[in-house]
């Protein structure tokens, strides 16, 4: 697939990175540094184009002529749009994805489609950490909480602990455990590596373990991996800026929320726009302040300032001094490693949270959904399967039949509104949203193979 | 050092195993025409994928993504080793020494084309067909080869493709992936090779000539399957086909493939260097056939001319068939062609030397040097074809230049102090190192590199070596920064 990207800042590097690691890839980045694009040539094997990102000529230049998709995120929402809409106009490029930040756009539906601004997709980074921000506060104990099927269905990241009923036991005890609830284990990372989860696998103390189950499941399974964490009421937030200021204003109608920040009239202009919130004017690193607004009785505290080191620093200071549960935005993946087996309880990767919705465009097959996980080691799909038993590999077939490439589970089915826990008898219909996690993305395109035998039909 | 080599050599192995593939084209001419060298070529083959096969298993575990500076250590290691493995038939078969053998390889694979050989029109075909065969293979590069049919060799971006292509701005790609472009590159000079065979069979060669000839010319090797070159045909026909696809061939197979992709040839006129090559080859040949009927070499000037044409040609972009013994002509004459073969070759083209880029660039720079005298505020970027020349890129092509003539005169003083007479010395290096083949005095072109020393040998070895991987690549591998940890 011909990809160009706009714009080498954090996202569009990682989504370089991401995309020319897969071999039917060809990559073009497209930035106004010319600094940035030497380095990134001499890492991935992509090919760099130095200019403005909305120019025809630059776009030319890339080679727009014949490209399938156009992923724009540079700093500025106005010429991703413009970028996208020049690609539309002048070459018909098929699908075009913008980055776009500003909600004043992107609540205006009217505003994107053929006959107006031609963006397919807009990604908002912001919006999507947020939203996985908010997702973790609420599931205490979750390392990562990710959404299938619009939600129905969830893909949950949990560290086993001493404690929990299931820890110590094998993996088919589950069901005897918690029989009004269905989960499928998908992965066990131990010590950093992954271990094929079975029936007779044994959970064990500090293993990191992904399971997939309908909404509802979700707490009575995760309290069988660790003991259940009163949901967190108190929330302080260090950072008012973007993200910060759009978490506050998603969990103050039922969370006591305390945000800080620095700048005085971006706090200022904060506590103008959210209601309950109390805004806090100051270093979210300053000992006495955290000390004054009772740090230690704080369930969560979330670190979401633009300086990764300013939020790492912030976030031990306040485990110190007594926050429960303290996470970190944190850019730099070998950052994020180095934390989290730190002081540190979860590491939030924006580009990692972002570029999952990057990857469901560029798959082949109908795949609606694609979270990057472990770093972009492994990932989570959801495929949409079509056809019928004929055209396709999967399709009337049990899931024990179905041949699955190494590392890869079927964790969940979705039918319409239903969700179905793969089990080894459940039967693939048409139109089925399948929910499959691979510990190694590198099978990734052995995966698409499988769900395109139905081509013709998508 | 355990851990730069092994990885490193568990790629190696698989170029070894590739390469003895290669093998199998003189092994089947041989079976063929039932030669005496069949043997030779059965057993190096097997030798080589057994060898390969077994470094590949031994290096297994120690498989690992390339970084910049095993890239540079495998470019390196393959232009060591592989003339070895190349050489080995000819030293079984043949009854010439160690030293020759890979000397005759390495001129080969380097494109250079000098020869220590003679007596080539007796030689087996298989044998022939060898040494054109590894001309052309060397001639758009191993490696690159390599990436274009070996997606998994795990050599991820562009280093191992800068450590081979010749050219100072190695950055700008065809296509976003370097596999591709390889492919691309060797599909145009793929192209271009059948387009020459044909030309030479239709204007009078045998086929296998034809084809042999054809791998010289565009690869710019300079091996022919006579002791006379292509004097031996005294054909004008053949003299202007090869005389036309040599010159193709000193040009950017990028610009060619542009041309070909967009169907004109507007592509040639946005190269700069295309046209400062076509403009200092015309007005040379013009400029020394006048000159050799002025001095009377040639009783009139339509011989001159023509004589002039394919030797000038020939020289200045390094490929090395010859038709007269120029070495005869007045000195200004051979000495003119071998400055020409420093400087003509275009970056991207199969030639050696300098290349034309840099040439224009150093000339731009000493320009702008010489304006900012009368103008000390002047401002003013470099331009070549009208693209904007970064400083960064002008410090390193003369970093380039003061290396490759240092180079160049050390070796003349080894030579001279081995007792090489100065003419010798001189030519004998400077047509090594530029990749031209034949030099002047006891190397000219009615002789050979077979009345050298072993030590002089290995010396022109070392120089070919230098010349086609520009320098920097084997020269890295002298400093201490590289090895250091």
């Amino acid at each position: 697939m011909k990809i160009i990207i706009l714009g080498a800042g954090q996202v569009g590097r990682t989504a370089a990175y991401h995309l020319s690691r897969e071999e039917a890839n060809d990559v073009t980045v497209v930035d106004s540094n010319e600094e940035v694009l030497r380095d990134l040539q001499d890492r991935l094997d992509i090919r760099t184009v130095n200019g403005n990102a909305a120019s025809p000529r630059i776009l030319e230049a890339a080679g727009i002529a014949g490209t399938d998709v156009l992923v724009a995120l540079t700093n500025s929402d106005e010429v991703n749009m413009l970028a996208c809409h020049i690609a539309w106009t002048l070459y018909r490029t098929p699908k075009k994805i913008a980055r776009v930040r500003s909600a004043d756009y992107t609540e205006r539906e009217r505003l994107f489609g053929e006959n107006a601004i031609a963006v397919d997709v807009w990604v908002s980074p912001e919006q999507l950490v947020t939203e996985y921000v908010a997702r973790l506060i609420r599931y205490p104990g979750a390392l990562q909480v990710l959404d299938f099927a619009d939600g129905r269905v969830r893909l949950v990241g949990i560290r086993a602990l001493q404690g929990g009923p299931l820890v110590g036991q094998a993996l088919s005890t589950l069901r005897e455990h918690v029989p009004s609830a269905d989960a499928r284990v998908a992965a066990i990372y131990r010590a950093g590596k992954s271990i094929k989860p079975e029936g007779t696998t044994i959970v064990e103390d500090g293993d990191e373990v992904f399971f997939l189950a309908a909404r509802k499941d979700i707490r009575v399974v995760m309290k069988e991996l660790r003991r259940e964490e009163a949901p967190a009421r108190r929330v302080v937030i260090a950072g008012g800026g973007n993200i910060g200021f759009r978490l506050a204003s998603e969990l103050e109608d039922k969370n006591q929320v305390k945000l800080i920040e620095r700048d005085g009239r971006r706090a200022r202009r904060v506590s103008e726009l959210l209601k309950s919130t109390t805004v806090l004017h100051g270093d979210a690193a300053d000992e006495e302040l955290l000390l004054e607004e009772n740090i230690d009785s704080a369930d969560v505290f979330a670190a979401l300032t633009n300086s990764e080191e300013a939020n790492i620093l912030s976030a031990m200071l306040a485990k110190r001094l007594g926050a429960h549960k303290v996470m970190a935005l944190i850019n730099k993946p070998s950052y994020a490693e180095l934390i989290e087996s730190g002081s540190i309880d979860v590491a939030i990767s924006p580009q990692i949270v972002t570029i999952g919705s990057l990857l469901a465009h560029v798959r082949r097959g109908d795949v609606v959904r694609v979270h990057s996980l472990r770093r972009g080691a492994a990932e989570a799909l959801e495929v949409v399967v079509h056809g019928d038993a004929d055209s396709s590999k999967v399709i009337g077939r049990r899931i024990e039949d179905i041949v699955l490439p190494q590392g890869t589970t079927l964790g969940a089915v979705v039918r319409g509104e239903d969700v179905i826990i793969a089990h080894h008898d459940t039967t693939v219909q048409p139109d089925d949203h399948l929910i499959l996690f691979l510990t190694d993305r590198r099978h990734v395109e052995a995966v698409e193979k499988l769900f395109q035998g139905s081509a013709s039909f998508l | 050092m355990k851990e730069t080599l092994l990885p490193v050599a568990h790629v190696f192995a698989m170029v070894m195993m590739v390469f003895a593939v290669t093998m199998l084209a003189p092994l089947v001419t041989a079976v063929w025409g039932l030669d005496p060298a069949l043997w030779s070529f059965v057993i190096s083959a097997l030798a080589t994928f057994v060898l390969g096969a077994l470094l590949w298993l031994t290096t297994r575990r120690f498989k690992r993504e390339l970084k910049t500076r095993d890239g540079l250590m495998l470019v390196a290691l393959t232009w060591v080793a592989l003339p070895a493995v190349a050489g080995f038939p000819l030293w079984h078969y043949l009854p010439i020494n160690f030293t020759d053998a890979y000397f005759e390889a390495t001129s080969g694979l380097t494109t250079t084309g000098g020869t220590v050989l003679s007596g080539l029109e007796f030689l087996p075909r298989s044998i022939n067909l060898w040494r054109h065969l590894l001309s052309w293979l060397g001639g758009m590069g191993i490696i690159v080869l390599a990436v274009a049919i070996l997606p998994m060799l795990g050599v991820g971006g562009m280093q191992i493709y800068r450590a081979e292509m010749p050219g100072p701005m190695k950055d700008s790609k065809l296509t976003p992936r370097i596999g591709q472009t390889a492919k691309l590159l060797w599909t145009v000079y793929a192209g271009l090779t059948l387009a020459c065979v044909m030309c030479l069979k239709a204007a009078g060669m045998n086929w296998f000539d034809a084809v042999c000839h054809g791998f010289s010319a565009l690869s710019l090797g300079g091996f022919s399957t006579y002791d006379a070159s292509i004097g031996h045909f005294n054909s004008l026909p053949i003299e202007l086909v090869l005389t036309v696809f040599q010159v193709l061939a000193a040009i950017n197979f990028a610009t060619h493939y542009l041309a070909w992709s967009q169907r004109g040839v507007r592509a040639y006129f946005k190269d700069a260097e295309a046209q400062a090559i076509l403009g200092v080859l015309l007005v040379s040949c013009i400029g020394l056939a006048v000159f050799l009927t002025i001095t009377g070499s040639y009783p009139d000037f339509p011989t001159a001319l023509r004589h002039a044409t394919f030797n000038v040609v020939s020289i200045a972009v390094d490929s090395g068939l010859h038709t007269q013994d120029y070495s005869r002509w007045p000195t200004f004459a051979p000495m003119w062609m071998i400055f020409l073969s420093c400087i003509v070759a275009s970056s991207g083209s199969t030639g050696g030397g300098i290349k034309m880029i840099r040439t224009l660039v150093l000339s731009k720079q000493a320009n702008r040097e010489l304006n900012q005298l009368v103008h000390p505020n002047m401002v003013r970027p470099l331009k070549v074809g009208g693209s904007i020349i970064a400083n960064r890129v002008v410090f390193a092509v003369l970093a380039f230049v003061f290396l490759y003539f240092m180079s160049m005169v050390m070796l003349i003083f080894v030579q001279l102090a081995s007792g090489l007479d100065f003419l010798t010395a001189l030519s004998a290096i400077i047509a090594c190192i530029n990749n031209a083949g034949p030099g002047l005095g006891l190397v000219g072109p009615s002789s050979n590199y077979g009345v050298l020393t072993d030590f002089q040998t290995w010396v022109c070895s070392a120089a070919m070596l230098l010349g086609r991987l520009e320098v920097f690549t084997i020269l890295v591998l002298f400093t201490p920064t590289f090895w250091r940890k």
